[in-house]
């Protein structure tokens, strides 16, 4: 019983931490710019593919997993100079085209260049499983969990002890009061998307040895990370940090228990009570809109 | 509303009644079948997204019940297939009055997530109840007939869908002139200012996308009875993406707009086939630089270029 349970709960945080960091990674944007960054699951998956391929080219690990990090980070940055900065003001239903759009061209260059097929990377510590009350948990479940720790202490300490994670969390409450003390915005926009297209390669990295990679396993992840910001209250940080784990852990719990089938609906059905009985996700800030 | 936005109907009836001599081969009548098809789902979409400022991305899903309820009720159940229709849509409209209700107390992005979400769960529904839907592979479609008349070849149904195209312009024309229209385009405007004059906003947004919803139904019906084989892939997330790709590009609160874009978007896919494996890539640029130099669409941006009246 409690080694099942334990069972459901490893898989169900270590999956969590991952859509946690892509959930991170639209936050970030989301604040910066207002747009939901569709393309943040494409992160997710470059990092993953590029990690494998790298490794696969004979570098070594460190430098491959640096190398898997930077390359979507500057993937982002393109993405927001190129054709996020050109069309700022424009209608929501606009952005989120041309994010899906950038979505398409990352996932479709990975399939011309990496093919269609299933990748995996060796995990980062040996495949020997750890026993825990009758519950197994795998070497690489720790590595995701404790860096994704890392990730989560070292945000809280750019945003609330560094000038420039001050600088982009006032352009998130007030873009035009921000630029009037004179916060560079742009740097902003630029700083969140190289940051949280880093955060979702991160992501894609530590979970591919446990989950595998192919060009198109971006799609759910990037979804169901969406999915974690809404429920912590899209903008929050911390928010996103709980709706991560909380996706993660109900997604793996509803498949052990109830079925395995409607694992990828759970998070979906989840957000629709969610958005019904409390629309602005847990941790929400109440706005009320300026006529 | 100028009389001039109904000659652009005239335009749209001479186009359709012309086509059908013009057309080389049949693989062309089917490509018209389809964007007429698709031009009737996007008109519905652009009420909701182009004048009522909604996003839906999950239109696809409601596609999906019309098609599967065409699909489903008469292959197993024995019902007529008009009957399987109009249950199709009336389940459609619950469920979207369900959605909308709560949802639409929130604002933009949320909607976008609840629709999104409500997609992605008809979706995986479908893949699942293999018993009933034959799962990812998808089932027969039965004929459609009335009164003894069944519509067989692909001529009959061109004219069919034709028909509906023309109707749905003119709906979609005589609606936006309508009190409706104008309440719709007001709280596009300033939600609050409406409000304050009296329209009741939640209830405004609901009745449009349950009405654009349950076009959607009507359509997925036409659909599966046409090609006479359905697949989860009609109600995935990526078919409504393309729906909202097609009002986009075509142009947000333009009928005609909704008309060029599923002419173009169903178009595309047919040119990109040379391509070869880098059809997603130019797929998804185009889609980039048509938002990035058009944000408007294609249809106002050049309506705003050729004179600076107003345009339907």
């Amino acid at each position: 019983m409690l080694a099942q349970f334990l069972q459901f709960f490893f898989s169900g945080i270590t999956v969590g931490a991952t859509y946690a960091l892509a959930a991170l990674g639209f936050t970030l944007i989301y604040n910066a710019s207002n747009v939901i960054n569709f393309a943040q699951g494409e992160f997710i998956m470059l990092g993953g593919m590029l990690a494998v391929f790298f490794t696969q080219a004979g570098l070594p690990l460190p430098v491959a997993l640096l190398l898997a990090i930077l390359v979507p980070a500057v993937v982002g940055v393109l993405i927001e100079k190129l054709a996020i900065e050109p069309v700022k003001g424009a209608e929501t239903v606009t952005l989120i085209i041309i994010t899906i759009g950038a979505s398409l061209v990352i996932r479709g260059l990975v399939a011309v260049i990496f093919g269609k097929g299933t990748h995996s990377l060796p995990a980062f510590s040996g495949d020997e499983p750890i026993q825990i009350l009758g519950a197994t948990l795998m070497p690489q479940s720790l590595w995701v969990l404790g860096v994704t720790a890392v990730v989560v202490v070292v945000l809280w300490y750019f945003f609330t002890r560094t000038l420039t994670g001050k600088a982009m969390l006032a352009t998130s409450y007030n873009r035009l009061a921000a630029e009037l003390v004179g916060i560079n915005t742009n740097g902003v926009l630029f700083m969140s998307f190289a940051m949280s297209a880093a955060l979702g390669a991160l992501g894609g990295i530590l979970v591919t040895p446990i989950t595998l990679t192919s060009y198109d396993a971006g799609i759910m992840l990037g979804l169901k990370g969406f999915v974690a910001a809404v429920l912590g209250g899209l903008g929050n940080g911390l928010g996103a940090v709980v709706g991560g784990l909380l996706v993660g852990l109900l997604e793996s719990l509803g498949a052990g228990y109830l079925s395995s089938a409607y694992k990828d609906a759970i998070p979906f059905v989840l957000i629709l009570f969610i958005l019904f009985f409390m629309p602005r996700g847990l941790f929400g800030a109440r706005v009320t809109d300026r006529v | 509303m100028q009389k001039r936005a109904y000659y652009g109907l005239y335009i749209v009836i001479a186009i359709l009644a012309v086509l059908p001599m013009v057309l080389p081969n049949s693989f062309y009548l089917d490509l018209a079948i389809r964007m007429a098809i698709n031009a009737v789902i996007v008109l519905g979409l652009n009420l909701l997204i182009g004048f009522a400022g909604q996003i839906s991305l999950g239109h696809a899903g409601f596609l999906g019940i019309g098609a599967y309820a065409s699909a489903v009720l008469p292959t197993h159940f024995g019902w007529h297939p008009l009957l399987a229709m109009v249950a199709g849509a009336v389940a459609t409209g619950l469920l979207a009055a369900l959605v909308a209700r709560p949802i639409f107390k929130l604002k933009g992005n949320y909607l976008a997530m609840a629709t999104l979400g409500l997609g992605i769960i008809l979706n995986i529904a479908l893949r699942n109840e293999a018993t009933w839907t034959g799962g990812p592979d998808g089932m027969p479609v039965p004929a459609f007939g009335l009164f003894g008349f069944e519509l067989s070849n692909d001529k009959q149904w061109y004219w069919v869908v034709a028909i509906l195209l023309t109707v749905s312009v003119w709906a979609s024309l005589n609606l936006i002139d309508s009190p409706f229209g104008r309440a719709l385009r007001a709280l596009h405007g300033s939600e609050v200012a409406s409000r304050v004059v009296g329209v009741d906003v939640v209830r405004y947004k609901v009745a449009i996308f349950v009405l654009s919803a349950v076009f959607a139904s009507l359509m997925g019906s036409v659909t599966a009875h046409y090609v006479g084989f359905v697949t989860p892939n009609l109600a995935d997330f990526f078919h409504s993406i393309e729906l909202v790709t097609m009002v986009v590009i075509g142009g947000m609160a333009s009928v005609y707009g909704s008309l060029v874009g599923a002419v173009l978007l169903t178009a595309l896919p047919q040119a990109l086939a040379t391509f070869e494996g880098w059809e997603t890539v130019v797929f998804g640029a185009i889609l980039m630089i048509c938002m990035i130099f058009l944000p408007k669409g294609l249809v106002p941006t050049l309506a705003a270029k050729f004179d600076k009246g107003d345009q339907a």
